[in-house]
């Protein structure tokens, strides 16, 4: 891809001097987290849980450049209050399906709002909103790969616990876990996971990156792990059929990622289709 | 008596600020088949979650034996159609098993072949077998189950108590379960307590079946005519605690009479 023509010493340099690997493996890692994560939101059927999160960053990319902050800092303060404010409504049993429209559209149109104000925010608001994989840096590289890291640790960390709790909370109870430990263990990692992709599929498409794949991979797995590890596959192959469509038909990338994926539901679901005859 | 594995010393739950549980005493001894009997909203899941420990109550106490291994099979377990998951991992959850202890399991429950089966494609009455290997392979002390016949035909029903007794008898299990008919847990338990909020009578099957409070609980149509008819000549009543078998069944061949006559 265009490497050959460089003549750097070492090879990993030239490596991650490509734009497009570095996008690559932006993609890649934010892949591995979000197999494991989205398979769970899909099982709890927390969709809009997911999107009210990912709207919230916005405001936090407004709250960080405003104040000069790390945007990380920011998107992930807020993803953070976000989740966790939804997390105590719903164990509380406000009327979820309403209360999470209210915050996640609320919460995306008054991050747009205080975006506005911040001078110089509003010319690459795009990318907040749908990421900018191809202008990656190595530091935003490690910080993905990091936060995935450690999303996947911890899910690996709690995986039994978090399946029982999934299954029925109080059989896990009754087995001495805590499912509103659980609960809070899929919070934290879904707002670091917010964080991190933040600049990968940008805020409007991160739910689509957790939902997609999990969704693509159900029909093809039998159990929780397989269908964990094939999103997180299903994922990296959309990221890499994503940048290849973008680099073809000059196309933005987060939402191309998001468009292979779709694809490869679309080929799952009537493949499974089939199988069932 | 030995120590119970489990009791409940005047239990009051509330929920809500309503109060759910009055004053609820009972305890489970080893090896004892005990259902309790109640009427819907009655409070019988609510005790149940209570003696796990899901629920805290307003007052009273539950102590259970020091080390006691408790084994639950839930009301509703719904495995969403979205969670792949075969009944060989189901077992393993959340601690995991070997597998030639999950297929003893699924031996001793009569399900020998399902292991490779999806949770989401089983029938109803080898979802409860397989709830019930799962709570088995923690090789507990005590079992509780909450209506673990719920949708499941008589037949069925009956199947499922002749295998709850059977593991009794081999492994020395205690069972505390919930039901809210009396008549299909009659040959399976060897006391029964009714709820209603509180608990209205407690003794053997037979003895709780004739008890005025039952009857008035669940109001057995003609039988309710008997009942008070009963009522007013089953002067055992009042030693009804003691749970004295020969009164109640002097008074049942009475009204049994009475009927003929």
């Amino acid at each position: 891809m265009g490497m050959t023509t460089r003549t750097t010493t070492t090879k990993t340099t030239t490596m991650l001097d490509d734009f497009l690997i570095r996008a690559a493996l932006a993609g890649v890692g934010l892949a591995l987290a979000t197999g494991p994560l989205g398979s769970f939101v899909v099982w709890r059927r927390m969709a809009y849980f997911g999107d009210a999160t990912a709207h919230a960053a916005i405001l936090g990319v407004a709250m960080a450049l405003a104040t000069d902050l790390p945007v990380v800092a920011g998107t992930l303060t807020v993803a953070l209050a976000m989740a966790v404010t939804v997390s105590t409504l719903a164990a509380r049993g406000w009327a979820m399906d309403t209360t999470l429209g209210v915050l996640a559209h609320s919460a995306l149109a008054l991050g747009l709002v205080a975006v506005s104000f911040v001078p110089g925010a509003r010319t690459d608001l795009s990318a907040w909103l749908f990421g900018d994989i191809l202008a990656v840096s190595r530091g935003d590289l490690l910080f993905i790969w990091g936060g995935a890291g450690l999303v996947v640790a911890l899910m690996l960390w709690r995986w039994q616990a978090l399946l029982t709790a999934t299954l029925n909370e109080d059989l896990a109870h009754a087995s001495g876990l805590n499912p509103a430990r659980e609960r809070l263990v899929l919070t934290l990692a879904l707002a670091v996971v917010v964080a991190v992709a933040i600049k990968v599929v940008g805020a409007l498409l991160i739910a689509a990156m957790l939902i997609i794949p999990a969704a693509a991979a159900r029909g093809l797995a039998r159990t929780p792990e397989s269908m964990a590890v094939l999103a997180s596959l299903i994922g990296a192959a959309s990221t890499l059929g994503g940048l290849q469509l973008s680099l073809w038909q000059d196309t933005p990338a987060g939402p191309s990622i998001i468009t292979a994926a779709a694809v490869i539901f679309a080929l799952s679901a009537s493949l499974g289709r089939m199988r069932r005859g | 008596m030995t120590t119970p594995l489990i009791t409940a010393d005047n239990l009051t739950i509330r929920m809500d600020r309503q109060e759910v549980l009055t004053k609820v005493s009972l305890s489970i001894q080893r090896a004892e088949i005990v259902t309790i009997l109640g009427p819907n909203g009655s409070g019988k899941s609510t005790l149940l979650r209570a003696l796990l420990g899901i629920l805290r109550p307003a007052s009273g106490t539950v102590t259970q034996r020091p080390g006691l291994v408790i084994g639950y099979v839930p009301q509703k377990l719904a495995v969403d159609r979205t969670l792949p998951m075969t009944v060989r991992r189901f077992l393993s959850l959340p601690v995991r098993v070997t597998d030639a202890d999950a297929e003893a399991a699924l031996i001793r429950v009569g399900l020998p072949e399902v292991a490779g089966r999806q949770m989401a494609d089983l029938s109803g009455g080898q979802f409860q077998r397989v709830l019930l290997a799962r709570a088995l392979l923690t090789r507990p002390d005590l079992l509780i189950l909450d209506e673990p016949t719920q949708g499941l035909d008589q037949p069925g029903e009956a199947a499922f108590y002749r295998l709850i007794e059977e593991v009794r008898r081999e492994t020395g299990v205690a069972v505390l379960m919930v039901s809210h008919d009396l008549h299909v847990v009659m040959a399976a338990s060897d006391r029964v307590i009714c709820l209603n909020g509180h608990v209205c009578c407690e003794g053997t099957p037979r003895v709780v079946s004739n008890a005025p409070e039952y009857r008035a609980l669940f109001g057995l149509g003609t039988q309710g005519a008997l009942a008070l008819y009963q009522h007013v000549h089953d002067h055992s009543h009042d030693h009804g605690h003691d749970h004295s078998h020969h009164g109640h069944d002097h008074a049942h061949h009475n009204h049994k009479d009475h009927h003929h006559a």
